[in-house]
């Protein structure tokens, strides 16, 4: 092809890719895409419903979740023999991607698991994509049986620009908690107790340090552990309610203080060397591996690893969540990601007592004899005293009475995931400082709230 | 291909095809007929190349999250793809990433196919060359799991570093913001290494063997007998490898999602990465298409550079 002739077809190209920019046909739905209103009176009878078949998408990929999801999903259909359940598993970063363009069909699944925050929820919100379910709320008694704090991580504005809005989207089946692995037999060889604060973590790390033991065994290659070392640092240098309104837009600047503070602590710890050496190249698997053969004091990850922490440890491994300097607990966590219905599903009544009949008190025995650890804990619930399971009970109890839950820092702005992931591994990797960390952190968040208004 | 001169020509440009075959009889029913042709290629390419391409333009003019309404941007996404300090890096990435993938082997796979080539008496040479073409026929995620590991805290550049004494460079060089970059730009070198090296073989087995008798007796020694007559004569060789090397540094997509996800920090990040990430992670489809198309004419404007190398057929 000559140069002349690739010109012309290049203008070609370009000349109908501006021209259909021009008319009409703008890309996405077009018209009025008002969050769509409940269409249906809300209702339990499932039995009468006829022959449905129920299509879910989850991602319950893990042993003793997917055993659990299983057992419930084959329970559901004993008790209503006319619903049928078509089950699509794909792990999370592949539900992430992939559930975007399952929700723009105009077959949707009928119920899907839905991350919370703006990304993903509050974008699915907007364009009108689930189905409000405060009638459904109160008809199955969620809003009585789920935390306060931890029904607004599921709820928007309807028109899905607020995030923990007044409309329920959503509710989750599994709790999780960031927080503190720790190797007893280590911890006590340094005469050391559980780390209740920061400066306990800060002392022990020291101790360990001295005596040539790796103090905190720490992955950052696959990004998203960064988001939980800051949250966590952050939480327990800010408190619960200040970096909830932070996140949720409501009040703060990442610029702040605490956050400052604690960007700071997270530069120190790494030129200190407490963290597993190159982290930015380790995985997150490879640094809870070394924990678990008994090669480092701490690993800070969440409850949903519990399983993986008792076979790899046994009685050996602990698991502590820190407090703020106010004294309340205050650490990264709350709830699985949501199970959410759509506005286009056919059988919404049949969606939501399914939704029910897996996040419900007798779901919760059942993901609690699977190993997992659900969104509300029994009350009569006692694992055998002195297993990472009971101090995951206790931790995860503790935080929720006290409302001491951090949302996840990436549901801040759509592409916080990236900003600050990125942002963590030039801090950690010594390419950036914190000033510089919270200032382009800012910028991001600025960005998307000046644009909301 | 079965087609003769002047129905090809009336393929790639009807009005052209016309004025080249002046001597032919009803040249417009002929040209008709070669529309019938191609049409089943022009549709299948119409379909699933031409309509995504024309839309991906389009999109570039919009902010869009991919599930909502999409507002009209103008020109904003492709100021964004020249101001945005890190969509400019990934392209400035791609650049880097070029000389490993392309400059480097394409120099080593002349070097070592002008030793090679003197060897060609050998038995076991079709052992070899299958050996090093071999990089290019695994998947390329079994490549990044391989060199993850081998750059690892323990792997094997880290062992050797350590067995010679140079304990002090060791470190985990996917994870090192100054090394990440080169470390997957080395992965790209050994595995066009291969690509080259057969091109580059067989384009010499095609030189008549009188050329190198004749410079020989002429007194040309070795160096001489590769500046005057094999370089020249793999002209056409080192623009396909030079091509292809090239867009595949361009479009260096795999190696990076697996490897480190852009990171550390924005290390490595690339404009594929980058486009993918955009539309599918952070809900910036238009923005995602600017980068796609940005790209798109980057590869074709090199692509035809290169092509400038390689000898005209008519010549």
């Amino acid at each position: 092809m000559t140069k002349n002739r690739l010109f012309r077809l290049g203008a070609a190209v370009a000349a109908a890719g501006v021209v259909l920019s021009m008319s009409a046909c703008a890309p996405g739905p077009s018209g009025d895409t008002a969050a769509p209103s409940p269409t249906n009176q809300a209702s339990k009878d499932i039995s009468s419903a006829g022959p449905v078949t129920l299509t879910v998408w989850d991602q319950n990929t893990d042993g003793g979740i997917s055993k659990a999801q299983e057992q419930l999903n084959a329970e559901f259909h004993d008790k209503y023999p006319n619903v049928t359940i078509q089950r699509t598993v794909e792990s999370f970063s592949d539900l992430k991607t992939t559930l975007k363009l399952a929700l723009s069909s105009n077959t949707p699944p009928d119920v899907v698991q839905a991350n919370q925050g703006y990304p993903d929820m509050g974008a699915f919100v907007a364009a009108g994509m689930l189905r409000p379910m405060n009638d459904y709320a109160k008809l199955y008694g969620w809003d009585g049986y789920y935390p306060e704090a931890l029904l607004k991580q599921n709820s928007f504005s309807s028109d899905g620009k607020t995030w923990q809005g007044d409309t329920l989207f959503g509710v989750s089946q599994t709790g999780e908690v960031v927080g503190i692995y720790y190797n007893r037999q280590l911890l006590s060889s340094l005469g050391l107790q559980a780390p209740k604060t920061l400066s306990d973590v800060n002392s022990a790390m020291a101790a360990a340090k001295a005596k040539g033991i790796l103090p905190m065994a720490f992955g950052n290659l696959d990004k998203s552990p960064g988001i939980h070392l800051f949250g966590v640092v952050q939480a327990a240098l800010a408190g619960a309610p200040a970096v909830d309104d932070l996140v949720s837009g409501k009040s703060g600047a990442w610029t702040d203080e605490p956050s400052l503070k604690a960007a700071q602590q997270v530069a120190d710890w790494s030129k200190q060397g407490y963290l597993t050496p190159g982290t930015n190249g380790v995985s997150r698997d490879d640094a809870v591996a070394t924990f678990g053969k008994g090669g480092a004091l701490f690993t800070l990850t969440g409850t949903w690893l519990q399983q993986t922490m008792q076979d790899d440890l046994g009685p050996n491994v602990g698991f502590a969540t820190l407090t703020s300097t106010d004294g309340k607990p205050a650490t990264t966590g709350g709830q699985g990601l949501a199970w959410a219905i759509t506005s286009k599903s056919a059988h919404p009544d049949v969606a939501a007592a399914y939704v029910d009949f897996i996040t419900n008190a007798k779901a919760a025995q059942t993901l609690l004899d699977t190993g997992n650890l659900p969104t509300v804990l029994p009350a009569d619930y006692q694992p055998q005293p002195g297993t990472v399971a009971a101090d995951i009970a206790t931790q995860y109890r503790d935080v929720q009475k006290a409302n001491g839950e951090v949302p996840y820092l990436d549901y801040s702005t759509p592409t916080f995931y990236d900003t600050i992931t990125a942002g963590m591994q030039e801090l950690i990797g010594g390419q950036s400082d914190p000033q510089r960390f919270v200032d382009t952190l800012q910028k991001d968040y600025a960005g998307f709230l000046a644009g909301k208004k | 291909m079965t087609l003769h001169q002047p129905e090809q020509r009336a393929v790639t440009g009807p009005g052209e095809g016309q004025a080249a075959a002046p001597a032919r009889r009803r040249p417009a029913r002929r040209s008709g007929k070669a529309y019938l042709y191609v049409a089943p290629a022009f549709l299948v390419f119409a379909a699933f190349l031409g309509a995504p391409v024309v839309q991906t333009v389009q999109y570039s003019f919009y902010d869009w999250d991919g599930l909502g309404r999409s507002t009209a941007a103008g020109v904003s996404n492709y100021v964004s793809v020249f101001t945005d300090e890190r969509l400019r890096d990934s392209f400035v990435h791609a650049g880097v990433l070029m000389l490993f993938y392309a400059a480097a082997p394409v120099v080593v796979g002349l070097f070592l196919s002008a030793l090679i080539s003197r060897a060609h008496a050998m038995r076991s040479m079709s052992f070899f060359r299958t050996v090093l073409f071999l990089p290019q026929v695994i998947a390329t995620v079994v490549i990044a799991t391989i060199w993850i590991s081998i750059y690892s805290q323990d792997g094997l550049l880290n062992q050797t570093l350590r067995l010679v004494g140079l304990d002090s460079l060791s470190r985990v060089w996917l994870g090192d913001h100054t090394f990440a970059l080169i470390a997957i730009g080395l992965v790209g070198t050994w595995l066009n290494i291969g690509l080259c090296l057969v091109l580059f073989l067989s384009g010499i087995g095609n030189i008549a063997p009188e050329l190198f008798e004749a410079a020989r007796l002429d007194g040309a020694g070795r160096a001489r007998e590769f500046v005057a007559i094999t370089l020249p004569s793999l002209r056409g060789q080192i623009a396909v490898a030079l091509t292809l090397t090239v867009v595949s540094a361009l479009k260096t997509f795999d190696l990076v999602f697996i490897t480190t996800r852009g990171g550390p920090g924005n290390a490595t990040s690339v404009p594929a990465f980058e486009a993918y990430n955009r539309a599918f992670n952070t809900g910036q489809v238009g923005l995602a298409s600017a980068i796609a198309v940005v790209l798109t004419v980057v590869i074709v404007a090199l692509t035809v550079s290169i092509s400038r190398i390689a000898p005209r057929e008519s010549e």
